[in-house]
């Protein structure tokens, strides 16, 4: 494995462009992509599936926002909308956003932070990307042939009697649950066994100790929603009777079961955005960020107490009071970590030499959208409050901006931050700073509205709806083309990049992480010699800005 | 300011509990709109006044602050636990229905709402109420999950197929208030739409003696057409012609039907009156024997007005 012992400094002596990743004569053609165990290739497969499911995603929740114009039909009947809503859901939760940053990101960097050659188990990095890829196979087939309309939620008995393809799907959802798992494992174990010489654990990466948090929730959590996916399949092939009331089930019981993984699974969505964030803020600022242990430590309890707060979904789902009363106690105090990472993120802006390229950008938007996203979240968490705003609009707004404005904004950012070291190429600058403001405006366009109409009374999953409310839909589907067009530009921008030459500097930005001490594209095997680390991450004290960064 | 805010966000307090409720949501609104303004005014002061001037330019080496971090831990759990307390305490006083509450039997079945009064009678799609008085409602489904939301009273439960849910309001004014089912339950879901008919305590005695006042002196047809919204056939049987979960009643009156049995019937009053109250006995082709049965819920002259209106149908 290491030939020689070589710290930053002397590895940099060493500037000559070796055969990247991409076209290593070594493994060459399709095939060796598809058997690739190399982890930079596997995320990159998982980018472009992901992005694929972003899009399909994308058009169901036009689709829904157009029909929303008007109250009535519009061009879709009202089993039609419930398939497209369900469709949204189901491939934004379970196809793109919860593989999303861990998979195509987390698999590219974490092992080059960690300077190491790879992830502890490459192989079961292989098996995991081919088990998401027969998952949303399963998830396509059953999209068209047979649909599905119970939403991505799948509550009974409305899941164990409707028609369509219920069981291909929940399937599906086991199959990616077990790529979700294997990820967790081989990172977990890539983190404890393979950091470089002189990294301990408070020498990490902030997006590590982030993609190490949500590791643990993928382990723990994941297997949960595997069984109920089962029973649910169970249920609806022999009639057993665990869910169905008339023969002595209980339907909330599903709500338990499922929400057991399903809350988790959102601190899986944006543990490693605010890991992103945490990574791009002190590169842009130049600046030691500020608070690392307790961003770091945050990161870990946010994951443990994640599992405790659950019952807060179900307020009104006919749980005793006590059990409510302890959710949202529960629910408060999960709060306070996150809102501990904004404050030392903006902490770290302070005497700091900012630049607003577009990483930084996407990180600004994440601190104010993630800000509104998480405070209203305060509102759900109060018991009688919350009984007025429970599956209206107003929860819609609250959780699109946590997700999208959070996670969504975060990959954005993190996308365009890593996009240099992936392929070696520059995007247009000023091209991706319109697309970011482009995506804000009609990010808040599409969800600001949705809170004014969900607390005054507008109910979630409706297919039409009473007209004092149709002037803020329409609204809302304005902004929902801004939106797309939006994200259009960017991906179009950075899919552009990829046909100029592979001229982009080993560090443009001036990050102190390994994975920039590394030329651009990185090598199969990332670095000539094992890397060792003298220093602290973010410590701009010792770190030297290369003349070539931007 | 704040009651322009307070409008923009939530509908009339109509109920004994409302107002607290909105006590509470303004409050955790304004502590919103506060570390919102905090957060972006300063995050985006800094990007302005730190902005990089010049390339290698030094930067503070700030790793922590225990006064700053304490502070911004401590003092946010407080207002948290602040919150919650307030909000427990007025969900456990909302959760139990005053002594000597008027109780109505809730049933939700997709996708109508039902009620059954204290006197043994029962309405679709509107439950009537004396003002100022508590009334307690005692749920069940017949099929899926639903929830039972009244915006203006601030009150939700979810409806269950296998044990009661209760939830229990005292309207403050007298009004009409929209009761949308909020658990999705499929095709009807978002048209599955009840009242609250809040009027005098007289009104109120009048209803239970005479039966809807809305209904009384309308003429059968509009009596129809209003019921064929009220209760709940128009989310299975259009009046354009399109065929959806049941068949449309355009110009059905004098034709023949085909039965899933083979046998030929005239669509006459008798047909209609069957169709109605005891749906399974004969089903149209093409068609599954899905549609509930309004046996003992729907009057004499409601019937009539029905078959008035489909007879109008041509």
């Amino acid at each position: 494995m290491a030939e020689v012992i070589a710290s930053p400094a002397v590895q940099t002596a060493d500037h000559g462009h070796h055969p990247d990743y991409l076209v290593d004569p070594a493994h060459q053609g399709i095939w060796s992509w598809m058997t690739t165990v190399d982890h930079k290739r596997l995320g990159l497969m998982y980018l472009w599936c992901v992005l694929a499911a972003f899009f399909l995603g994308g058009v169901f929740a036009l689709l829904v926002r157009l029909e929303l114009m008007h109250p009535g039909e519009d061009f879709m009947n009202a089993e039609q909308y419930n398939q497209a809503f369900t469709l949204h859901g189901v491939i934004m939760v379970f196809l793109f956003i919860i593989p999303s940053i861990p998979a195509a990101l987390g698999n590219f960097v974490l092992p080059l932070m960690l300077g190491a050659k790879d992830v502890a188990f490459p192989r079961l990095n292989l098996a995991s990307f081919w088990v998401y890829v027969t998952g949303a196979i399963m998830a396509i087939s059953g999209i068209v042939f047979g649909g599905v309309d119970t939403g991505w939620t799948f509550y009974t008995p409305y899941s164990t009697s409707t028609g369509g393809a219920v069981t291909v799907m929940t399937l599906a959802v086991l199959v990616l649950g077990f790529s979700s798992i294997f990820t967790g494992i081989n990172f977990i174990a890539t983190v404890h066994k393979l950091r470089a010489p002189g990294m301990g654990w408070f020498q990490l990466p902030l997006f590590v100790w982030g993609i190490y948090a949500t590791a643990i929730i993928q382990v723990l959590a994941t297997p949960v929603i595997g069984i109920t996916m089962v029973l649910l399949v169970m249920e609806r092939a022999f009639n057993i009777g665990i869910f169905d009331a008339q023969i002595g089930g209980d339907p909330v019981l599903f709500q338990h079961f499922f929400w057991f993984y399903s809350h988790p699974a959102v601190y899986i969505m944006i543990l490693p955005g605010m890991a992103i964030i945490s990574e791009i803020i002190p590169t842009f600022s130049r600046r030691t960020i500020f608070g690392y242990r307790l961003i770091a430590l945050s990161s870990v309890a946010i994951a443990l107490i994640g599992f405790l707060v659950w019952g807060h979904h179900m307020f009104t789902s006919g749980q005793s009071a006590l059990a409510a009363s302890i959710f949202s106690f529960l629910t408060f105090l999960v709060a306070i970590p996150s809102g501990i990472k904004v404050f030392n993120w903006m902490a770290t802006m302070y005497k700091a030499s900012i630049s607003l390229m577009t990483p930084m950008l996407y990180a600004v938007s994440f601190l104010l959208l993630f800000g509104i996203g998480g405070l209203t979240g305060i509102f759900l968490g109060a018991l009688s409050v919350d009984i007025h705003l429970h599956d209206t609009y107003f929860v819609v707004a609250h959780f699109h901006y946590v997700m999208m404005g959070g996670t969504v904004i975060a990959f954005l950012g993190g996308l365009h931050y890593w996009w240099p070291k992936m392929f070696g190429r520059m995007y247009n600058e000023p091209v991706a700073r319109i697309a970011c403001i482009l995506v804000f405006i009609g990010f808040n366009m599409t969800f600001l509205t949705q809170f004014f109409m969900g607390s005054q009374g507008m109910p979630r999953r409706y297919y039409t709806y009473l007209d004092q409310f149709q002037p803020l839909h329409q609204f809302s589907t304005f902004g929902s083309w801004v939106l797309g067009a939006g994200l259009m530009i960017a991906a179009v921008n950075l899919m552009g990049a990829l046909r100029g030459p592979k001229n982009a500097p080993e560090n443009p930005w001036g990050g102190t992480t390994l994975e920039w001490q590394t030329q651009s594209p990185p090598i199969t095997h990332n670095f000539i010699g094992q890397p060792a680390i003298e220093h602290n991450p973010y410590d701009y004290r010792y770190f030297k800005v290369p003349t070539d960064a931007v | 300011m704040n009651t322009w805010l307070r409008n923009l966000f939530l509908p009339n307090a109509s109920s004994i509990k409302a107002e607290g409720i909105d006590d509470l949501f303004m409050f955790i609104l304004w502590l919103n709109i506060l570390f919102f303004l905090l957060i972006a005014v300063l995050t985006l002061w800094f990007c302005f006044h730190y902005r990089r001037k010049s390339p290698n330019q030094k930067t503070a080496h700030i790793e922590h602050s225990t006064s700053l971090e304490l502070t911004w831990t401590i003092l946010p759990l407080i207002l948290c636990l602040v919150v919650f307390f307030w909000g427990f305490n007025t969900y456990m006083q909302a959760s139990v229905a005053p002594d000597g509450a008027m109780e109505i039997q809730v049933t939700a079945k997709k996708w109508i709402w039902t009620f059954g009064y204290p006197d043994g009678s029962v309405a679709i799609g509107k439950l009537w109420v004396p003002v100022n008085k508590p009334v307690r409602l005692i749920m069940h489904s017949e099929d899926v999950l639903h929830a039972f939301f009244v915006p203006e009273f601030r009150i939700k439960n979810d409806v269950l197929p296998n044990r009661y849910t209760e939830t229990w309001f005292h309207a403050t004014a007298v009004g009409d208030y929209v009761i949308p089912c909020t658990e999705y339950c499929g095709k009807g879901h978002s048209e599955m739409r009840a009242y609250v008919k809040v009027v005098s305590q007289q009104g109120y005695e009048k209803f239970l003696e005479e039966g809807d006042p809305d209904e009384k002196g309308m003429p059968p047809e509009k009596l129809g057409a209003t019921l064929y919204v009220n209760l709940g056939c128009s989310t299975c049987h259009s009046i354009d012609g399109s065929k959806g979960q049941g068949p449309s009643w355009k110009g059905i009156y004098s034709q023949m039907h085909k039965m899933g049995d083979g046998k030929s019937m005239m669509v006459d009053e008798n047909y209609i009156r069957t169709s109605i109250l005891q749906p399974q006995a004969m089903v149209v082709e093409g068609f599954q024997g899905i549609m509930p049965s309004y046996q003992g819920q729907i009057r004499e002259r409601q019937l009539v007005a029905l078959i008035a209106y489909i007879k109008s149908l041509k």
